[in-house]
């Protein structure tokens, strides 16, 4: 592999990669992501290459193993490219099939989508209900990216954002950028990205770390490791962007140490990145240094709160420290340090090669640009979605979901995961938006939407949350520890029968405790699942008391 | 070294930078409660019973005073309807594994906490981390941690480092609000290494 010395010598590398291709070719791009894989998609893989080699159809067809597609429900799923042709469900004995039909040019009709509820057939992913209605900026290149091939992502303009950035802006040009697109940060907290990098741009210190928090730990999210494992360069090149504007010359990537194939594509692309000179000492000749190891958590929930994952990188235990000092300004070893959240960093590229004014045309007034969602529970189409922020939480539950499985009603949506909050299916044409879930008490939080249908126990949707986060907490601090175990005992007391008037005033005492003096953000949002229980369901609550209290 | 004025309570407190809220405080002479406090240790900041109410520029929130940094101007609440609660909680879910500790049933009395509201479960150990911070900070032996996690977390001692390094030290017990360390050492003692301890106080030899 050449190591690429200038900004010309990326395009002219650019430049090879396209010519050696040919664009009009059939392309069969075969989902590998995590839901697919765990159907077996692997042996799809397998059985797609037997049988192009089997009849030497090697010039007619290429085939790729590619990341998360996105419409996890009907995985396996296969695409074939150009025309992006989407067939679902595939099994290895459809193969023999969908390459005599691409081959001749054809559609194999068996297996393309149909709309269970009109028979209307779907052929092209942009005319798939699921995808119709997305905008997929971040997560739509999965396709046309192998994750193991830097060169897939070179090929669809990869790493130009950065040559951009390193020869043609100066840092405080990148962090004014970043600023002005007005990118919040997608882990949860929605805070400016641009004012986050500016502090620790701006703190004073010799050293100074970049940081992807990839831990993504909460139960109901996996559109980070979707985006992650399918297209590691374009959260790689963000990152780089970030250390440039930053001044920072080492990057951390904190990971699941449970996701193997999340690792394997974020080692492979760290390597392939050196050496092509995209990382290391003088990147494509500029004079920027920048170098990234790669961490993993050790299984805890906690670990992905960020001061937790910086105690975690310098190797202690992943506890939480007070941020009283932000860890923009004091993090790992005391030094500058900015987090940012994996969809966070994905979104710094386009921002750079498209402008600020462009990304910001996206969204809502204080919510730019699109967001990933993990679409799970009681939908039809379960998923990773990427919308523009602002969409009605309808669409995508009902056009993108396709509406509740088995076409019972909705109760209500939880949002924000295990410290986020559920709220009726009466605001279902809430836009998704930072701010406007937020005073629901539903926050966005990293993306995870799960849907209830009007069978789900609200009284034991938030018993099951608290016992997550008694599990998950790091057990440090008082009232996150014992609060939580105390208000855990009532809610299972509860949901077994053995409820008692003045059962919702002790929840609500030991809640106020929790949320007022806890050491972290996990204490200290903890009990907002239950807030938003007793801002909507608190009926189903008091009936559950009651009916305990008359069964004994 | 700069002066920083700020009021607490009321009162113009001196202090300075670097200090933090608890350690002002307590050099002008007012009480902020504390468990996991202690003179010779770095601030832990996990017993929250020294939560104090800040004001910066017109924003109040609650923090932790033994690690709050001091500031210009800050203006502190030691005492409030919200902060005695925060206080009288914390010592409820305490009392419940610790119901007769002393400083906890000291503090009961002051800020009106119920030692039976919550079912007893008598671990004893209250996890201020007193004994594993005063092992590692100031002995530097490490012989006693914390194991597991959430509810799970417990203190322990390390049989191997403990049969080395504890018989003769033994300063943990002091500093322990409930004596738990105690307990936990002859526990960890009576399994691990049984009569060492006694043969080895006889050696005269060594």
């Amino acid at each position: 592999m050449p190591k690429l010395h200038s900004a010309a010598e990326l395009e002219q590398l650019r430049a090879d990669i396209l010519a050696s291709r040919d664009a009009a070719k059939p392309c069969i791009a075969i989902c590998a992501g995590a839901a697919c894989h765990g159907l077996d998609s692997l042996r799809l893989v397998s059985a797609f290459e037997e049988e192009i080699s089997k009849h030497d159809l090697g010039a007619k067809l290429d085939i790729r193993a590619t990341g998360c597609h996105g419409f996890c429900e009907r995985g396996p799923n296969v695409v074939i490219g150009p025309s992006n042709i989407c067939y679902f469900e595939v099994k290895p004995d459809d193969v023999a099939d969908i390459v005599t039909h691409t081959v001749n040019g054809e559609v194999l009709g068996r297996l393309v989508y149909t709309d269970p509820a009109t028979g209307q057939k779907a052929i092209h992913l942009d005319e798939v209900p699921f995808y119709k209605q997305q905008t997929r900026l971040l997560i739509g290149d999965n396709i046309k990216i192998d994750p193991l091939r830097i060169e897939d992502y070179l090929a669809l303009g990869g790493y130009a954002a950065l040559s951009k950035a390193l020869f043609a802006m100066s840092p405080d040009q990148v962090v004014d950028e970043v600023k002005k697109s007005n990118l919040r940060g997608r882990g949860g907290g929605g805070f400016p990205a641009g004012l986050k990098w500016e502090t620790a741009k701006n703190a004073p210190s010799e050293d100074r770390y970049v940081i992807v928090n990839g831990h993504e730990g909460e139960p109901g999210a996996f559109m980070d490791r979707a985006l992650f494992t399918g297209n590691p360069h374009k959260v790689l090149e963000g990152l780089i962007i970030g250390a440039y504007a930053i001044g920072a010359h080492q990057g951390f990537i904190y990971t699941r140490h449970d996701s193997p194939q999340l690792i394997s594509h974020i080692e492979r692309a760290l390597v392939q990145a050196e050496d092509y000179g995209l990382l290391g000492g003088d990147i494509l000749g500029s004079g920027f240094r920048f170098t990234v190891e790669l961490h993993f958590d050790v299984g805890i929930f906690v670990s992905g709160e960020s001061s937790a994952l910086m105690h975690s990188i310098e190797g202690h235990p992943p506890e939480p420290r007070p941020k009283y000092i932000r860890t923009s300004v004091a993090g790992i070893w005391d030094k500058p340090s900015n987090l940012n959240n994996v969809e966070t960093w994905a979104n710094v590229p386009q921002i750079i090669s498209r402008g600020a004014d462009w990304y910001a045309g996206i969204g809502t007034e204080r919510s730019k640009g699109t967001k990933l969602v993990s679409l799970s529970g009681h939908v039809a189409n379960s998923g990773v979605v990427e919308v523009p922020m602002g969409t009605p939480l309808r669409t995508i539950v009902y056009d993108i979901g396709g509406g509740v499985a088995g076409g019972k009603p909705l109760k209500a949506v939880h949002l924000g995961g295990p410290m986020g909050g559920s709220i009726p299916q009466q605001l279902i044409d809430t836009p998704l938006d930072f701010d406007e879930l937020a005073k629901l008490g539903a926050p966005i939080g990293a993306g995870g939407l799960i849907v209830m249908n009007e069978e789900t126990d609200m009284v034991e949707v938030a018993r099951y949350l608290l016992e997550y986060l008694t599990n998950e907490s790091c057990g440090k601090c008082v009232p996150c520890r014992e609060g939580l175990r105390q208000m855990l005992k009532i809610l299972t007391d509860i949901t077994s029968g053995k409820g008692k008037s003045g059962d919702i005033a002790q929840l609500e005492d030991l809640s106020d405790v929790t949320g007022a003096a806890c050491l972290c953000a996990l204490g200290k949002t903890a009990p907002d699942p239950l807030h938003s229980m007793f801002r909507y369901f608190k009926d189903e609550y008091e009936a559950r008391i009651a009916a305990g209290s008359a069964a004994k | 070294m700069s002066e920083i004025l700020l009021q607490i309570d009321g009162k113009a407190v001196k202090a300075v930078a670097g200090m933090t809220v608890l350690q002002a405080a307590r050099a002008a002479g007012i009480a902020i409660p504390t468990l996991c406090d202690h003179p010779d240790l770095e601030p832990y900041g996990v017993c929250r019973i020294c939560t104090v109410e800040v004001e910066v520029r017109g924003r109040k929130n609650d923090v932790v005073s033994c690690l709050y940094p001091v500031a210009r101007d800050l203006v502190v609440r030691t005492r409030s309807e919200k902060i005695d609660k925060i206080r009288r909680v914390i010592l409820e879910e305490l009392l419940a594994h610790a119901p007769n500790a002393p400083d906890l049933v000291a503090l009961a009395q002051e800020y009106g906490a119920d030692r039976d509201r919550f079912a007893k479960e008598p671990s004893f150990c209250i996890l201020c981390g007193l004994c594993v911070r005063y092992c590692a900070e100031v002995k530097q032996k490490n012989a006693v941690g914390f194991i597991e996690r959430g509810v799970r977390r417990e203190i322990s001692f390390i049989p191997e480092i403990a049969e080395q390094e504890c018989w003769d030290c033994q300063e943990c017990f002091a500093i322990c609000p409930t004596s738990a360390a105690q307990a936990a050492y002859f526990l960890t003692e009576a399994l691990a290494f049984p009569g060492k301890r006694k043969a080895h106080a006889h050696d005269v030899s060594r």
